[in-house]
């Protein structure tokens, strides 16, 4: 170990280093290791040891900031900082890629697309999330962007024979760098503005400089765009539900949850850091996307028949909620925010699960209508479905209302009751769109005969996500602790 | 340690439906002796709650209090006083009712039916024995899943539209409750530095009238959704009518008083300014008696027998409201009152339309006529069912009424005065209805040969009956019961009220 890699950033970059290497191998070795289709399955399990380690090293994290006390180490010379809210989440991120990699075997067999670069993409958007949730500079941060949804553009447009999924992954392609040019603009006039790359060295220099800036303005609108383009947030949302239905449902779920915790992450760190002493100047901007975004999700939703555009509108209006947790700002909205993105991994995860469970080989099982009777033919499944979509609408005891409720709790708090008004009168809205699919699972006469056929990793995914979902609803203490760790202040 | 008795009662459906949810979904008859089992089990163990009340004391007994999250300063509190001690019995009575009449009407499913209506007990006892505010918002929202699902899934031809509806509103209104909750948890913390939803501590807070009015609203809005009061009760029609005979019975007795309730240990004690504010009190009262008398006119003009018992469930409701909003003990006591009657009663009346749907398969009022030859037993308990809701001396419906008109005449005559020409339409109604279904000859060859009331048909009406009786003979141990926190609740509204003070009018007191 040099000065230039001590120990010390061994320690904070050992789980990026993880799913890069264990990526790259899949990668290397895979056609020589499994060389037949069939055999491909096995790659789960490699996914599932390189997360096991990626666990154990964030454990180790999380037990040396709680032994030595301090919030914050940084690392590589304040590129990198292992804290709590870093470690908050990677364990988000590790969450929803095994999740995905335990449900995908059997879907690209469906999809006679079963190949083991897949699940080596999946490890390097995971580490591409790693350093948009960890890293503490500008470079590093757009490395992790760019590392994260290039990768997604392949997975995106990973059934290669698929004219939905090509359609899909140049749309996400061509949106995606637009956004990306954004986001570096932004970046680069921060840096011109300062002369530092590094957050902290960002927020230094910001103090010192007079509000009403031409070039900060220009500065904080770029990068916001940039920001809100990846979060899917109105009017930057129209790629999500074209990307959401052609990309194959495992990586639509992962894009779902994974992504977008990952673009809240870039969020935090920018407008919890350097841009934090703007909030002023983007507060009225943030609080008038929230508002559209969730007018916009939750509206569209309320039409669509194809239960994967309409899991992406409804991803929308969550973005939304999220935003407005930092829109208030304080420590229980910044809590909100993690909270909210935490929870939505595991129940929105598991409404795209079922849907994954429903994909057949001549049928793409997503619309309401094969959806109708689901009840009838899989009990457990359906009732799995049901408490997905009662906690994506916010109802009690779930985990979804504990979510809602601390964004809630924050809007009132900080006296915002127009906000609040508007977004517990959107959460009657939204019943009646997720209801539309629980209408179809257990009130309508079945029409089709399309079965669900679970493997056992879609099993173990649906009761995990089931678990996460129900158990941080009544069980919520622990959890709201440990989120109570990762804010950033 | 004491045994947790209100634990006991609230998990005993819960318990109960997920020993349901092993049994084997072959076997019809077991499903259905276990599920009827599970309800009178949870009849069973409230029983003692009932014998071992004291009335003496004030205050919630049998309390529990547990922490569930305190990050959030959120408890697991239970207790029990008067007022939700009756509606606690209503809903264990009731519930088991609901079970026992399904025997032979539902046959699709049973599993899941029965393990909802389990389900749908737990929520609503939990609904009134929280007292944490949290928890109380938990369970009021429970309560919503299963009822959509048994309008949706067994209910009547406009099943789907009828259960989205009532879901829809449903939520609306609690969804507004949620704000008026964080508002009244802050101004908490704002004054004594503690984040709680004891609604005990709660009491405590001292507001300005200006946001304890519009907290008021946004409660109103709630739990008049739920009562229905006027403007919002256009759910329920869609949803009574649509809903199974026991999703209505459950829906009319118990699930309508969570809004009535709702006034009783929410709004009113919490927000006592604006709850006696000449304003609100004028327009709830108007509300109310729009609600008597549009209820009933509408109901005089029903040719579908259930959804005349649901239009008249506006109409009572209406007179719960009156007497909330009364502001004076005897108002509130009879609301109480007249809470478990329209319960008992309209719970009869709805049992009644299920027993004659069941055998007819209609419930257009034109097709029947002359029933009590052929249904002796059936026309007898639906009589005494009508009087009972009616107002009869003697019967219950009639000891609420008119403690309820007595506390509005005491506010204000004129008040009284409207809501008598409610009962009088009342009883035109429900009389009209007797004499078009039970009298005269029978014109319809299809209701010859009727069956009359089976044995577990009159195990269904025996018991509602003989506790109408007991109501309207010697109703003395409720007002005993009802007389400490009714008090409790009046002193608050209107402090001075015991000492001297008493016939001062609401709309003066306010003016204070």
């Amino acid at each position: 170990m040099s000065e230039f890699y001590t120990s010390l950033d061994h320690f904070a970059i050992l789980p990026a280093l993880l799913m890069g290497l264990f990526g790259c191998a899949i990668f290397l070795f895979d056609f020589w290791l499994f060389p037949s289709a069939r055999e491909k399955r096995y790659l789960v399990w490699f996914v599932i040891v390189t997360e096991a380690f990626v666990g154990v090293a964030l454990y180790r994290q999380f037990a040396y900031l709680k032994s030595s006390g301090i919030s914050s180490v940084s690392a590589f010379k304040g590129l990198l900082s292992i804290d709590g809210f870093s470690i908050f989440f990677n364990v988000m991120f590790l969450v929803a890629a095994l999740l995905a990699a335990l449900v995908s075997y059997r879907y690209l067999e469906e999809e006679r697309e079963n190949h083991g670069e897949y699940y080596g993409l999946l490890l390097m958007a995971q580490c591409g999330m790693f350093f948009l949730a960890s890293a503490t500079e500008l470079v590093s941060l757009f490395i992790g962007v760019e590392l994260m949804t290039i990768t997604f553009y392949v997975l995106v447009g990973f059934l290669a024979r698929d004219k939905r999924s090509n359609e899909a992954a140049i749309k996400y392609f061509i949106l995606g760098s637009f956004s990306s040019a954004f986001l570096a603009y932004g970046f680069s006039l921060l840096y011109g503005l300062t002369g530092s790359t590094h957050l902290a060295g960002i927020t230094a220099a910001l103090a010192s400089r007079p509000l009403d800036d031409p070039i900060l303005l220009i500065a904080i609108i770029t990068t916001t765009v940039g920001v809100l383009f990846k979060l899917a947030v109105a009017p930057f949302h129209m790629w999500a539900p074209d990307v959401y239905e052609g990309a194959p449902t495992p990586v639509t779920a992962y894009l779902a949850v994974g992504s977008k915790a990952a673009a809240i992450a870039l969020l935090l760190r920018l407008f919890e850091g350097p841009l934090a002493g703007s909030r002023d100047m983007w507060e009225p901007m943030l609080a008038v996307v929230a508002v559209l975004t969730i007018t916009v999700g939750n509206l569209g939703a309320l039409s669509q028949d194809n239960i994967k555009r309409m899991l992406a509108y409804s991803a929308v209006a969550h973005a939304g909620y999220m935003l407005l947790g930092l829109v208030a700002g304080n420590e229980t909205g910044i809590m909100g925010v993690v909270i909210y993105a935490f929870v939505y991994s595991f129940m929105n995860f598991g409404a795209f699960l079922v849907l994954i469970g429903l994909r057949q080989q001549d049928v793409r099982g997503e619309s309401m209508e094969e959806l109708h009777g689901l009840m009838r033919r899989n009990g457990p499944a359906s009732v799995m479905m049901l408490v997905f979509l009662v906690s994506l609408a916010g109802i009690p005891p779930t985990a979804g209302f504990i979510a809602k409720y601390f964004i809630f709790l924050a809007l009132i708090e900080t006296g915002h009751y127009v906000l609040a008004l508007i977004g517990v009168l959107y959460v009657a809205v939204a019943i009646y769109y997720y209801f539309r699919v629980v209408r179809a699972m257990f009130l309508d006469a079945p029409a089709s005969g399309l079965n669900l056929i679970p493997s056992t990793g879609l099993r173990v995914a649906i009761v995990a996500a089931g678990i996460g979902t129900i158990g941080l609803g009544l069980f919520a203490e622990p959890f709201l602790r440990l989120a109570g760790m990762s804010i950033l202040r | 340690m004491p045994i947790p008795l209100l634990s006991l009662v609230l998990l005993t459906p819960l318990a109960g439906m997920l020993v349901l949810l092993l049994l084997p979904s072959g076997n019809k008859k077991l499903i259905r002796l276990w599920a009827n089992a599970a309800g009178l089990l949870s009849f069973l163990v409230s029983v003692p709650l009932a014998l071992h009340f004291d009335k003496s004391l004030p205050g919630f007994q049998f309390t529990e209090d547990l922490n569930w999250i305190p990050f959030l300063g959120v408890r697991y509190m239970l207790g029990l006083d008067g007022i939700s001690l009756l509606l606690v019995m209503l809903t264990t009575v009731m519930s088991f009712l609901a079970i026992l009449c399904s025997w032979s009407a539902v046959e699709d499913r049973l599993k899941s039916y029965y393990s909802m209506l389990l389900l749908l007990e737990t929520g609503m006892l939990g609904v009134f024995l929280a007292l944490d505010f949290f928890l109380f918002y938990v369970f009021w929202e429970v309560v919503l899943v299963p009822m959509y699902f048994l309008i949706g899934v067994w209910g009547g031809p406009r099943k789907l539209y009828a259960a989205i509806k009532f879901f829809l509103y449903t939520l609306t209104g609690s969804v507004l409750m949620l704000v008026a909750m964080l508002v009244l948890y802050f101004a908490h913390q704002e004054q004594f530095g503690v984040y709680t939803f004891n609604i005990q501590e709660l009491l405590r807070t001292s507001m300005p009238v200006s946001t304890q009015q519009w907290v008021f609203w946004l409660l109103f809005i709630g739990f008049a959704i739920k009562v229905p009061m006027f403007p919002f009760h256009t759910w329920l029609p869609d949803a009574h009518t649509e809903a199974p005979t026991a999703g209505s019975v459950l829906l009319a007795a118990v699930l309508l008083k969570m809004g009535t309730y709702g006034f009783l240990r929410f709004s009113l004690p919490l927000l006592p300014d604006a709850s006696g504010s000449v304003m609100i009190v004028r327009a709830l009262v108007t509300l109310s008696l729009i609600g008597i008398l549009y209820g009933a006119l509408v109901s005089l003009v029903q040719k579908d027998w259930k959804k005349l018992v649901a239009y008249s469930s506006v109409s009572h409701l209406g007179f719960c409201t009156l007497g909330i909003f009364a502001l004076n003990p005897n108002g509130i006591a009879g609301s109480v009152i007249q809470q478990i009657n329209h319960g008992i009663s309209t719970g009869m009346l709805f049992l009644i339309v299920g027993v004659i749907y069941e055998r007819r398969h209609t419930r257009e009022i034109g097709e029947y006529g002359g029933l009590a030859h052929v249904m002796p037993k059936f026309a007898t308990v639906f009589a005494i069912a009508m009087l009972s809701s009616a107002g009869l001396p003697m019967l219950n419906g009639f000891v609420g009424e008119f403690t309820i008109l007595q506390g509005a005449f005491e506010s204000n005559p004129l008040w009284a005065a409207v809501a008598v020409i409610g009962v009088i339409l009342g009883a035109a109604y429900l009389l009209w209805l007797f004499q078009r279904t039970m009298l005269g000859q029978v014109t319809n060859i299809k209701n010859l040969g009727l069956p009359d009331l089976n044995l577990r048909e009159m195990a269904i009406f025996v018991p509602l009956i003989a506790w109408a009786l007991w109501i309207g003979i010697y109703p003395k141990p409720y007002f005993e019961l009802l007389e400490k926190p009714v008090a409790r609740i009046v002193e608050r509204v209107r402090p001075g009220y015991y000492q001297g003070i008493p016939a001062e009018k609401p709309v003066e007191a306010a003016q204070r």
